[in-house]
């Protein structure tokens, strides 16, 4: 069973000259077949971790272990992660101009799973991926996140999931920005890679909104680079309820 | 007004837009003479002048000066035309030569006073060709002046594929002389030798409701430097310039532009792009569009876009649209610079994709828009593989 386990994370970041220090040592234990929701307020690091996990060049870690079945994540190039079995769903994902979302989508498809998918069969898991997911098949033929709205790039990003079958996925506020229609369809999609009982879900999120959909065995409370408490599903009700001050005012410090 | 910016890496110019309001254009005014078909009528450039300030004159192999002499086996000029089209070759007197616009560098005017030969290729009148015209100009490592004339009559219909290969010394000009309601669309190749130095002017002299399409493609060569310039002979004419050139190392690229909307109801389309890479790749890219006061009804828009792959190359990209005339349909430009995306690269090799990959997707996709534009298949597969060449060059 596929584990990532995350010991004592830190992290920096170089802003206005100056170094500064964002996770400030992140404990976190996620196995295929979990979900796990990291609630935070705004700016307390939860897409840094995010982020650093996938390894994106703008954080360094100056500290801890991250281990993806024993193998150290952290010496992985970015590329090495996504075909290790880690998955990052994005808060912005990238426009690409000229490139369209098919060739995108083959030649990631082909990297992950180590040879390039029988034509015939790809065509048409793509097109039942895209039906899954309400999209519309001229959508593979437009560039890689040009012009889509909130919701397209969304949808997108959750049709790589699908395709891709990662060990551990990442979701990055990929409740932001979306209308109720729009996160049933995500938070499904979300859902039905899931049940397939593969997968660890990291879901990352501002808002309690998206739990009625997808709901996580753990509930982790994040604040100043840090988890501050965990609980069960319950967990998130009482932030539903009462926010994060108790976290920000002191609560974190403590 | 109109004046000339220096753009570092990684920055965006605005370019200048001048509403001149006497019929002196700074276009023409900027220029250190009036053109002239006679080389003695321009002084030897010194390097300031703001026609030559981002040339390296210096490898320029004499051209500029004087210096440079012909040399008999320099450059080998073989024309294939299909069925129907007359190719010839004339001498200096002939009447068919210089129609389409007037020398305005001393490179240009040198060209024009040194060549010995000119060539003209002929398609007959409402003649449409279903395949390509094919002028293989190839250096044989000398020095050469030289002058090609493409007519079409009236409603005739051809593509020219213009490829330059090997090594040379090479100032030579084209005129493209479009009857009324002819297509004419060219693809100009410098896929040159490194040491290669190549400058000429591309005249296009765009007749009523004619339709001319320009795709300028420069990879090779030490220095090439080309001044594509458009002039309309009645209203109607339609010019859509494109251009798309991979920079590397120590190459210095210049293409200049000029549409001279001088008549009205007329429209141009210039979109240039460029890639860059390595130590003193240098490109410059000018596009000047002159809207002149009678020219009512004009429809404009220029763009450059360049992509910085590596530290150390330098671009110089100034677009300049000068409008005498409130009465159009349209007029803008547009003009950036930008390095390789960080983001883009994360984005996709967050999804498995290695690195070396993930440029080539980005750089194909970045040329996609205006190779897709080109509408010859075999020049469009070939681009796109050269393009590939380039990059495996850049990541190995």
């Amino acid at each position: 069973m596929a584990t990532l386990e995350i010991r004592d994370l830190h992290v920096t970041v170089e802003a206005d000259n100056a170094t500064k220090e964002i996770l400030k040592g992140v404990d976190l234990t996620v196995k295929q077949g979990e979900t796990h929701a990291i609630m935070g307020p705004n700016g307390s690091g939860k897409s840094t971790l995010a982020y650093s996990l996938a390894g994106h060049p703008k954080y360094t870690i100056t500290g801890g272990t991250v281990t993806l079945d024993g193998e150290d994540v952290l010496e992985m190039s970015v590329d090495e992660r996504a075909r290790a079995g880690l998955f990052l769903a994005m808060q912005y994902p990238v426009e690409v101009p000229g490139v369209s979302v098919s060739n995108f989508l083959r030649t990631s498809a082909t990297a992950v799973r180590g040879e390039a998918p029988k034509l015939r069969t790809w065509v048409k898991e793509v097109k039942e991926a895209m039906e899954r997911l309400n999209m519309d098949p001229a959508f593979a033929e437009r560039n890689v996140n040009e012009g889509f709205s909130g919701g397209e790039k969304k949808r997108h990003e959750i049709l790589q999931l699908e395709l891709l079958k990662p060990k551990i996925a990442i979701l990055d506020e990929t409740d932001s920005g979306l209308d109720v229609d729009a996160l049933r369809v995500v938070s499904e999609g979300v859902n039905r890679v899931r049940e397939t009982g593969e997968v660890g879900t990291l879901l990352i999120t501002h808002y309690t909104r998206i739990l009625r959909y997808i709901k996580p065995d753990y509930v982790h409370v994040f604040s100043a680079g840090r988890i501050v408490e965990s609980g069960g599903a319950e967990l998130a009700d009482k932030l539903e309820e009462e926010g994060y001050e108790a976290y920000t005012k002191g609560g974190a410090s403590a | 007004m109109a004046e000339a910016q220096n753009i570092p890496v990684g920055s965006t110019t605005a370019g200048a837009i001048a509403v001149a309001a006497e019929a002196d254009s700074t276009v023409a005014t900027r220029m250190s003479a009036p053109p002239s078909f006679d080389v003695a009528d321009f002084p030897v450039p010194h390097g300031r002048e703001e026609e030559w300030r981002f040339t390296p004159l210096e490898r320029l192999r004499g051209l500029h000066d004087g210096t440079a002499t012909a040399t008999g086996e320099g450059v080998k000029v073989a024309v294939e035309a299909p069925e129907g089209v007359t190719v010839e070759t004339v001498g200096r007197d002939d009447a068919r030569l210089g129609r389409a616009g007037t020398p305005v560098d001393r490179v240009a005017a040198q060209a024009y006073s040194a060549f010995e030969q000119a060539s003209v290729v002929t398609v007959p009148k409402e003649t449409v060709l279903t395949e390509p015209i094919r002028i293989a100009v190839h250096g044989e490592g000398g020095t050469a002046y030289g002058h090609q004339v493409v007519e079409l009559g009236a409603f005739a219909e051809a593509v020219v594929v213009i490829d330059h290969t090997g090594d040379a010394v090479l100032a030579a000009n084209v005129d493209y002389v479009l009857g009324d309601g002819a297509k004419l669309t060219v693809v100009s190749v410098q896929d040159w030798d490194d040491k290669a130095v190549h400058v000429g002017q591309h005249n296009a002299l765009v007749g009523r409701d004619a339709s001319f399409k320009s795709v300028v493609v420069t990879f090779g060569g030490d220095v090439v430097r080309l001044h594509p310039r458009v002039t309309y002979a009645g209203p109607g004419g339609e010019a859509e310039l494109y251009g798309l050139y991979f920079t590397d190392a120590g190459q210095h690229q210049e293409h200049r532009l000029l549409v001279d909307h001088n008549v009205p109801h007329c429209k141009s389309n210039v979109a240039y792009k460029g890639a860059l890479q390595g130590d003193d790749a240098h490109a410059v890219w000018i596009g000047d569009v002159l809207i002149e006061a009678k020219a009512e009804g004009t429809d404009t828009y220029e763009m450059n876009r360049n992509l910085v792959l590596t530290d150390g190359a330098r671009v110089d990209s100034v677009p300049n649209l000068e409008i005498e005339t409130g009465e159009i349909v349209g007029a803008g430009h547009a003009s950036a610079t930008g390095r390789f995306d960080d983001e883009q690269l994360f984005y996709l090799m967050a999804r498995g994709i290695p690195e070396i990959d993930a440029r080539r997707l980005v750089v194909r996709g970045f040329f996609a828009e205006l190779v897709q534009q080109i509408g010859v298949p075999d020049i469009e597969e070939r681009l796109i593989a050269k393009i590939e060449e380039e990059l495996e060059a850049s990541v190995a």
